[in-house]
């Protein structure tokens, strides 16, 4: 079997693939790719099952050698990375020869960076998902962030595989965006109209506090009473969704992320739209970002729109 | 969306893939039973395009493929769930006790509770003991079970500050619950002792010690004997 050696772990790199659903009832939150849509074009550019486990890379991405070689790609963010010194092209599969080593390193855009191989990384499943869960240590390589030394399997490659890049028309509808789409989240009636104007107005900043659970927000202060000093309700924690926008008492927004916590007793202003939810997995600290509401309609449109180009079979361009 | 209500729920939109579906606005036993029946009857029929089902104490999320439904199909769906819970029989509940080692560094809060409350350490061991509580849902982080309802002698509000990293198996109480840590987290309850059973282990079949609708007893004992239960 062939192998990927870790000379040098980066800042957090972890094994991911899209993740676990269905184990709230037990409080497990999906995990998996922070950056969804990176993983899944990455996986098709190496001949791989959308769904394939790949390494998330965090704002600083590691040093690998392929002992044996191995097609790969790296796609999301552009971590300026080498093979043997030579640059390697984002969105695009190249194949390493035996011995050859890949340099991953700091950021030139967003958060994150994957690195697909063809066949994939086999880990043991748990649940049935090769995503690490970084907070109970479960899943991927040992449940936590790789170490220098660490040994990855690639698993068989009996797909066929194709040299091929995503077209440049493609990556720029797939970008990433600042302005997040959002829907009224359950609690958006405890907040004033003023308030509701004022967050959809005001920029906001991603903290460092911000990692897979969540992006802490600071900005202008949502004012979570009403003119006559009255809150909206009181909240009883009750399960909260991917991508909510939880307002603290402070008036913070906390957006929630793949390895969120399943339920949670912060009112919910808003809910970051799925067609964004990969945008929040390229937010760094210190990021601006705005908020934007659109119909109900329009989200479900815009995820339709994004689902169909991903499952065009021309998404990706043989070379 | 404007919330609906049939059948006594409530329905809201939560997000562009999930439905909250809610049993009046306070806790209380029968909306509990009313949300573990529905989660019971979903889980038993693997109704197609739910993806995941998060209750809590008398609400449950419901998670959906929008791909494949419409907030307006799932609620037409759960409207026919709603209608049929009545007949749904809930196994009697098991009872399942957590020895807890009280005070000391297991139990950093224990005489701060005390305190607040005017009484000996002994007497909050002998309230906190001295109930059964029920499992109203695990969420939070895996195996984390919210426990209710503690004796009112015993209600004691949140750390001003979260503890940034509480050790897994403390025995915490905040407001009228009490809860176990799984694993090491952030926390915000007030810390009376620790257990030295595990609440969460992969490799146990059924993952959580405890399980929604369970009831639960903490057990009293000693330094020596948390030491011999965790070397066993």
């Amino acid at each position: 079997m062939s192998e990927i050696h870790i000379q040098a772990p980066g800042l957090l790199s972890t094994v991911q693939d899209l993740g676990r659903e269905g184990f709230g009832p037990l409080g497990i939150s999906p995990s998996g790719a922070a950056d969804a849509i990176s993983l899944r074009i990455g996986n098709r550019l190496v001949g791989n099952a959308e769904a394939a486990a790949a390494l998330e890379m965090t704002l600083l991405g590691g040093t690998f050698v392929f002992p044996q070689g191995a097609a790969f790609a790296l796609t999301g963010s552009d971590f300026g990375a080498t093979l043997d010194e030579a640059p390697v092209q984002l969105w695009a599969s190249c194949v390493a020869r035996p011995s050859q080593v890949l340099r991953v390193g700091p950021t030139r855009s967003g958060a994150r960076c994957y690195l697909s191989v063809h066949g994939g990384i086999a880990v043991p499943l748990f649940l049935g998902s090769a995503a690490t869960h970084l907070l109970s240590g479960l899943g991927g390589h040992e449940g936590r962030g790789l170490r220098k030394g660490d040994v990855l399997q690639i698993g068989p490659t009996n797909t066929p595989f194709r040299k091929g890049t995503l077209p440049p028309h493609v990556r720029q509808r797939l970008s990433p965006r600042n302005i997040l789409r959002v829907t009224p989240g359950p609690q958006h009636d405890w907040f004033s109209d003023a308030a509701r104007r004022a967050f959809l107005s005001s920029t906001y900043r991603v903290t460092e506090e911000s990692n897979r659970m969540g992006l802490r927000l600071e900005g202008p202060p949502v004012a979570n009473t009403f003119a006559d000093g009255t809150y909206g309700g009181e909240m009883i924690t009750e399960g909260v969704p991917l991508g909510a926008v939880q307002i603290t008492a402070a008036g913070l927004p906390i957006i929630l992320l793949v390895e969120q916590q399943t339920t949670g007793g912060y009112a919910k202003l808003a809910n970051v739209i799925s067609a964004d939810f990969h945008s929040l997995g390229q937010l760094r600290p210190r990021d601006e970002i705005r908020f934007e509401q659109v119909a109900w309609d329009t989200a479900r449109s815009l995820l339709i729109e994004q689902e169909e180009l991903l499952a065009s079979p021309d998404l990706i361009l043989e070379s | 969306m404007p919330p609906t209500v049939a059948e006594g729920a409530r329905f809201q939109f939560a997000s562009d893939q999930s439905l909250l579906v809610s049993f009046g606005a306070k806790i209380t036993r029968p909306a509990h039973e009313l949300v573990l029946k529905l989660l019971r009857l979903l889980e038993s029929e693997h109704v197609p395009g739910i993806r995941n089902l998060h209750p809590a104490y008398c609400s449950l999320l419901v998670k959906f493929d929008p791909l494949r439904l419409r907030h307006a199909d799932l609620q037409a769906m759960l409207e026919q769930y709603l209608s049929r819970l009545e007949k749904v029989a809930l196994p009697k509940p098991r009872l399942v006790e957590i020895p807890v080692c009280y005070g000391g560094e297991y139990g950093p809060d224990l005489l701060e509770v005390s305190a607040l409350h005017k009484l000996a350490p002994k007497q909050v061991i002998e309230l906190h003991s001295s109930a059964t509580y029920l499992v109203y849902f695990l969420g939070f982080v895996p195996g984390f079970a919210y426990l209710g309802e503690l004796p009112d002698g015993l209600i004691t509000p949140r750390l001003p500050t979260p503890r940034r990293k509480v050790p897994a198996g403390s025995v915490a109480i905040a407001g009228n619950q009490t809860g176990v840590y799984p694993v090491v987290t952030p926390g915000g309850w007030r810390l009376l002792g620790r257990t030295p059973l595990a609440m969460f282990r992969p490799d146990r079949h059924g993952l959580s010690l405890l399980t929604i609708g369970d009831q639960v007893r903490f057990v009293p004992i000693s330094a020596q004997q948390f030491a011999a239960l965790e070397r066993a």
